[in-house]
């Protein structure tokens, strides 16, 4: 057989590494400062872009797309040409995948520091960057599968189905997710409402941390580990059922996020039966991967690639194990909206993602740069320093979290409850501090392996092209043994795609459906109507300055939240909820039924200053709501699109939008005159304080009557 | 223009179930089968694929 001559592109991966540490600095750095101003709030600056709300989108969607995300493409484009045996498929492609990638995330960071945010976590970005994902997405899809199609080995390694299930469900998650509907440039409302959007987005976000998060990521796994140790993984049988339970269960679980919510009851109960069966293929890969070191501990004392791979493997474990733990009603109850979701996810996010993507990084750079790295001793203490950082952040928010919880739900003898929320807050502030050392030392790790590489790199020198050399594929692949139908499967990747895509898409499919279908799962209450005009207005605000990310709206059937917040919430109070607002995390309290539990002048002192009006506050106070004019030239458009979406404004209320929002603006400050504060009618205030008025007030007193 | 609308007219939704559950089942005890009947020396070979590289620069 004649033997081909080809050479891999080093420089793609190259770049993919200087970005993943980049973004990784960045989306750390961010953390960091909102984690510092969790207990220090002058940190918030009074500024707009620094203000939680707006930070915490820009370090979610830092860390994931553009930390994790720079991480799965450095590592696929790596590792794919040599289990491919062959050259990335166009050079081009490449380099569009990367610059079109960058720039998304340079856009995603603008829009998101301006406010302009769908109000979905992890899907904030507005619809025009959407859209380029989606481009860019493809762009990378092809560039894989014409890789994977010219390739000269025969079989496909498992780490490549895991690259192209990625692919496959990252599109479609991505894509269903997305459905909105634009009304300017840079604003959209989501297509679905209220419990439909919930569950949509949470079927997403769940899925995003399955197949963005980890999917990729255990791929990743499947290539570098056996690479680190030199020797195969320990059971190839293992990871082929590993496989295939995974993504068929993974995309399932989605409603464990939304337990005791409105949500309803059987698609809740769908959630915890596969979160908990997630268990098994989860382990079932994590002991792959450290049976694979079996006989080779000797080797993870010397080598610090796999001290750092060894460790992500083992928080992967604990993460999954935790997992279907909390997906578990009795569990959830007391985790849910609290620090412990925090702690749970750094495990996943600084062990797994992080280290792992370290792991890589020092395995990778040396061997570009065809040289040693610089300093295995330093290696060793950013391993170290790591390590204490990860529980430094983690055992205090675990702490946190179960303590405020418990806060939460404690009644005095004379059945009152026996904490303010405010109290609740202020007693886990050191733990907050705590966290942030963490954090710190986390990042200083970091800095410490750019360090590290900068000096691997400047004495080595850049191989661009890595020269290789194969045969080509032959026309009739050898048999061994008998022929198989997974034989079938396994050689061909486009079948490979089609099967991933059938067995996530069938979750998918059958968890929505009848949510959308069947018209009783979601009960309409006949006394609550559409969003006003200057309400709507006021949402949007809510949405832009991201008080979700702290506020939830949905009171949970228990005893305490209903003494602490009132009536429990139903579906149907949403049904014109685009986006719905439920939120994730109490920092501060539900507001589900804030309306009328204040008076508008308590409002708008609280959101000048939250500190006055709660001593020991840790909110952050929003100085240019009462500078900026409501935009009333976009009011038509936004009741033009509410009506495309169903909700019923009277013919042709568009036009008439303008001189309600006016009125009613006028009678809030009329109200708030009367507190002798002065404002002008056309101020953000009066439209947030206009639609924190309204909130959950539309079944108070009224007897919930289904149509 | 509302969503619902789109998908109210499916008939027989619960078939979804059904077909679910039938291609997980099929489809795991066929993974399952394979996989403890593979043949021992293409498995081996496949889980060798990552270290085959003839990797100039280092082994």
């Amino acid at each position: 057989m004649q033997i081909e001559q080809f050479s891999y592109d080093n420089k793609t991966v190259k770049w993919f590494a200087f970005a993943t540490m980049l973004w990784g600095i960045v989306g750390m750095l961010v953390g960091l400062w909102i984690a510092i101003a969790m207990y220090y709030p002058p940190l918030n600056l009074g500024f707009a872009p620094t203000t939680f709300g707006r930070m915490r989108p820009v370090h979610t969607n830092a860390v994931i797309f553009a930390f994790v995300g720079n991480g799965i493409f450095m590592g696929v484009y790596y590792s794919l040409q040599r289990l491919c045996k062959a050259r990335m498929f166009s050079d081009l492609l490449s380099k569009i995948h990367f610059w079109g990638w960058q720039l998304i995330i340079l856009s995603a960071a603008l829009t998101l520091w301006t406010g302009h945010t769908t109000g979905k976590e992890y899907a904030e970005l507005e619809w025009p960057i959407d859209i380029a994902i989606t481009l860019v997405w493809v762009v990378f899809g092809i560039n894989m599968f014409g890789t994977i199609l010219k390739r000269r080995e025969s079989h496909l390694y498992v780490a490549i189905w895991f690259y192209i299930a990625t692919w496959v469900t990252v599109a479609m998650l991505h894509i269903v997710n997305s459905f909105e509907l634009p009304v300017s440039i840079l604003k959209s409302y989501s297509w679905y409402a209220g419990v439909q959007d919930a569950l949509v987005q949470w079927w997403y976000g769940h899925n995003a941390v399955a197949f963005f998060l980890t999917t990729p990521y255990l791929g990743l796994m499947y290539y570098f580990l056996p690479k680190a140790a030199n020797r195969p993984v320990y059971s190839y049988r293992l990871s082929i059922i590993h496989f295939w339970a995974l993504i068929f269960m993974y995309i399932w679980a989605g409603p464990h996020h939304l337990l005791y919510t409105a949500l309803p009851d059987w698609a809740q109960s769908l959630g915890v039966v596969f979160s908990v069966m997630l268990i098994a293929p989860s382990w079932g890969g994590m002991l792959n991967g450290l049976f694979t070191l079996r006989g080779a501990w000797d080797k993870v004392r010397e080598e610090p690639v796999l001290k750092f791979l060894v460790v992500a493997i083992t928080c992967y474990g604990m993460a999954t194990f935790e997992g279907p733990m909390l997906s578990l009603k009795s569990v959830n109850a007391i985790a849910h909206f609290s620090d412990w979701i925090i702690a749970h996810v750094h495990v996943g996010a600084l062990g797994w993602n992080g280290f792992l993507t370290f792991g890589v990084l020092y395995w990778l750079i040396p061997r570009m740069y065809n040289t040693q790295l610089y300093s295995k001793k330093l290696a060793g203490t950013h391993f170290w320093i790591g390590t204490i950082g990860i529980i430094l952040y983690a055992i205090p928010m675990y702490w946190a979290g179960f303590t405020q919880s418990m806060m939460w739900k404690q009644f005095t003898e004379e059945g009152q409850l026996k904490f303010q929320f405010l109290e609740t807050v202020t007693h886990i502030i050191p733990m907050y501090v705590s966290r942030s050392i963490g954090g710190t030392l986390y990042l200083t790790g970091a800095l410490i392996m750019v360090y590290n590489l900068y000096k691997t790199m400047a004495a080595g020198s850049f191989v661009a092209n890595e020269e290789a050399e194969a045969a080509p594929l032959p026309k009739v692949i050898p048999v061994h043994g008998k022929e198989h139908w997974h034989r079938w499967v396994e050689k061909r990747p486009v079948q490979m795609l089609v099967f991933s895509f059938i067995a996530v898409a069938i979750g998918g499919i059958l968890e929505m459906v009848p949510t959308f279908l069947i018209k009783s799962n979601i009960p309409t209450i006949s006394s609550v109507k559409p969003y006003t005009p200057l309400e709507l207005q006021g949402r949007d605000i809510y949405v832009r300055e991201g008080c979700y990310t702290c506020h939830s709206q949905m009171i949970r059937p228990f005893r305490d939240e209903v003494a602490r917040y009132g009536e429990y919430s139903k579906a149907g109070e949403f049904v014109y909820d685009h986006p719905f607002q439920w939120g994730s995390k109490r920092t501060g309290p539900d507001l589900a039924r804030e309306g009328g539990k204040y008076p508008d002048s308590w409002h708008f002192n609280h959101m000048m200053d939250p500190q006055s009006m709660s001593p020991g506050s840790i909110m952050p106070s929003y100085p240019w709501l009462y500078e900026n004019n409501i935009d009333t030239s976009s009011t038509p458009a936004k009741i033009r699109a509410m009506q495309t979406l169903g909700v019923p404004y009277e013919e042709g209320y568009a036009n008439k939008a303008n001189a309600d929002l006016m009125n009613q603006a006028n009678g809030i400050r009329v109200s708030l005159k009367m507190e002798k504060l002065e404002t002008a009618k056309d101020k953000e205030i009066v439209a947030l304080i206009a639609y924190l008025q309204r909130l959950g007030k539309d079944i108070k007193g009224e007897q919930t009557a289904q149509k | 223009m509302k969503f619902i609308n789109y998908l109210e007219s499916i008939a027989g939704v619960s078939i979804y179930g059904l077909g679910s559950l039938l291609i997980f089942s099929v489809l795991f005890l066929g993974i399952l089968v394979w996989t403890f009947k593979a043949d021992k020396k293409l498995i081996e070979e496949i889980s060798r694929i990552p270290l085959d590289n003839n990797n100039p620069t280092h082994s």
